[in-house]
């Protein structure tokens, strides 16, 4: 498998996954941890505590503070699994942790068959290192 | 990470401790991205002005109480409000406070408080070549494109970490390799394009290239020779807007483009489309929500930063006061200084005219009336206004916005 870990930590929650790609910045409410790009199909739904599943980021890179505030409200999802690699996501999860030591593993898995299996699962737990990634299903 | 010995200074902490904290994000954010080490980097300019949260106040604070300094040149992009003329501000009080703190706390790091989205105007001109650590989409295109200096699309943390480190990742834009363009756009018909009809023709190129080209870097042909540099920062802001362009080539009017072999390294680019003036005409259409004739309630000007030969422009239009409606006009408070000591300050005021400095008719709340259209010459902020501030926008030249702010109506010049 070929998973990257952008962002080490630990995460657990239910797979949630996006159909488009969300700008953190403008789509997002830190406040609530709802989508709220109206544009979005997944309008309204609510990302706090989900191991989210997107493809890719997108946006402002403003994106990178409101996703740092998200995870100092605990309103932030538990992890971010990728597909490639992003920037912005990754400095937001990185810079959280930094200030409020509080994990957002941020992970990017190349391999598509491999994501879609993942996303699949009702509930898992990401632990992401600089040696290896690791998906369970807690018992 | 292969790293120097100046990286391995400022990780043991021999700049100080704000520099090792910052250099550790730096570190992660290269690992992340892929860079195989660290560059010096010339200037960073930094968009963490805008107030987002309590993260952004508690970032720069973390690096204030470890008696942080920058270590190379940093200018600031826009805040949340104007600290020159603070009464402009409506908005929430207590959002109002933090935005100031946050301002405050980047000039306490020994960041110059220039406030501007443009700092390559007046204050902060790259050299062709440097490497820089720069945020602010349009700056981060202009740099790139206009001036031949290098940055990737940089943004809130990292812009602030670079700068106190001195460095930045070495991938993408900084690298050669992945300077040249890799999609063509043309345009004809536009070859003796008078310099107002040249400004729209900019942002409606940019506004293509930033919905259909994307990250791909685009060479343009055929842009005329009365494109001036303010309508190239217009084309890079617009494209910024509609996608996630950091760089393009003007062919014939950029550094990197002498010619389109220049701007390609050679290779055979496919070219993606061929625009005249009626696909010119429908794309910049797309930008106004309210047809010609609807009234209007402000003008907007100056998203970007309104440049003095912009102003130069602008003047001989104030002939057309009275305007029915405020005219606004962001720019810098360096560009504003010089307007108040040339006596430029007194004639717009005298005509209506508001000039906005340290922030952004856009982003924070400024126009009191909003009731009404909003008219702009600016494809920025046509496209993000309606969004922001809920607000119905007109697009025009800058001669259309003058004739319309008379009128009071949209109206074309």
């Amino acid at each position: 498998m070929s998973a990257r870990s952008l962002v080490h930590g630990r995460g657990e929650g239910s797979g949630l996954k996006l159909d488009d790609p969300l700008s953190f910045w403008g789509g997002f409410d830190s406040a609530s941890g709802k989508v709220i790009d109206r544009f979005h199909p997944q309008h309204g739904v609510c990302l706090s505590g989900a191991v989210l599943f997107m493809e890719r980021g997108r946006g402002s890179s403003s994106g990178a503070s409101v996703l740092a505030e998200a995870i100092r409200l605990a309103t932030a999802p538990a992890a971010i699994i990728l597909l490639d690699e992003d920037a912005i996501i990754t400095t937001g999860a990185l810079v959280a942790q930094m200030l409020y030591g509080i994990d957002c593993p941020v992970v990017a898995i190349r391999d598509r068959a491999e994501w879609q299996r993942l996303y699949a699962l009702p509930r898992l737990v990401v632990e992401a290192g600089a040696e290896e990634v690791l998906f369970t299903q807690p018992q | 990470m292969e790293l120097s010995s100046a990286d391995r200074e400022i990780i043991d902490g021999e700049h100080g401790r704000a520099a090792a904290d910052a250099m550790q994000l730096v570190l992660k954010f290269a690992e992340a991205v892929g860079a195989p080490r660290l560059l010096p980097c010339a200037s960073a300019h930094v968009d963490g002005c805008l107030y987002h949260g309590q993260a952004s106040l508690d970032f720069v604070e973390r690096f204030v109480a470890l008696d942080g300094r920058v270590r190379v040149p940093t200018t600031l992009n826009v805040g949340s409000v104007d600290l020159i003329h603070p009464e402009l501000f409506i908005g929430d009080a207590a959002l109002g406070a933090a935005g100031k703190r946050l301002m405050e706390a980047h000039v306490e790091l020994g960041c110059t408080p220039s406030f501007t989205c443009a700092p390559y105007q007046t204050l902060l001109r790259p050299r062709f070549g440097d490497q820089l650590a720069w945020a602010e989409s349009n700056a981060i295109v202009f740099a790139n494109s206009v001036i031949g200096a290098r940055t990737n699309r940089y943004g809130d943390f990292i812009d602030l970490a670079c700068a106190l480190t001195g460095r930045v990742p070495d991938y993408g834009l900084h690298r050669s390799e992945y300077r040249h363009a890799r999609a063509v756009v043309e345009i004809h018909g536009f070859d003796g394009a008078e310099p107002d009809q040249a400004g729209g023709l900019a942002v409606a190129a940019g506004l293509f290239i930033g919905k259909h080209c994307g990250d791909t870097i685009a060479a343009i042909t055929g842009l005329p020779a009365s494109t001036s540099e303010d309508d190239l920062k217009a084309l890079g802001a617009a494209a910024a807007s509609s996608g996630s362009v950091a760089m393009f080539h003007a062919v014939g009017l950029t550094p990197e483009a002498p010619d389109l072999a220049g701007a390609t390294g050679g290779l055979d680019v496919p070219v993606v489309a061929r625009l005249g003036p009626s696909e010119i005409a429908e794309i910049l259409a797309t930008l106004s929500t309210v047809p010609d004739w609807a009234a209007l309630t402000a003008v907007a000007l100056g998203t970007p930063h309104f440049s003095l030969t912009e102003f130069d422009r602008l003047m001989p239009m104030l002939d057309l006061a009275p305007f029915a409606v405020p005219i606004y006009v962001n720019t810098g408070r360096h560009e504003w200084e010089r307007l108040t000591t040339d006596g430029r300050a007194a004639r717009l005021e005298a005509a209506g005219v508001t000039v906005v400095v340290d922030t952004c008719t856009y982003v924070t709340s400024i126009i009191r009336d909003l009731s009404g259209a909003v008219m702009t010459n600016s494809g920025k902020w046509a496209y993000y206004a309606p969004g922001n501030l809920g607000v119905d926008a007109a697009f025009g030249t800058l001669a259309d916005t003058l004739h319309s702010a008379r009128a009071g109506r949209v109206v074309r010049a």
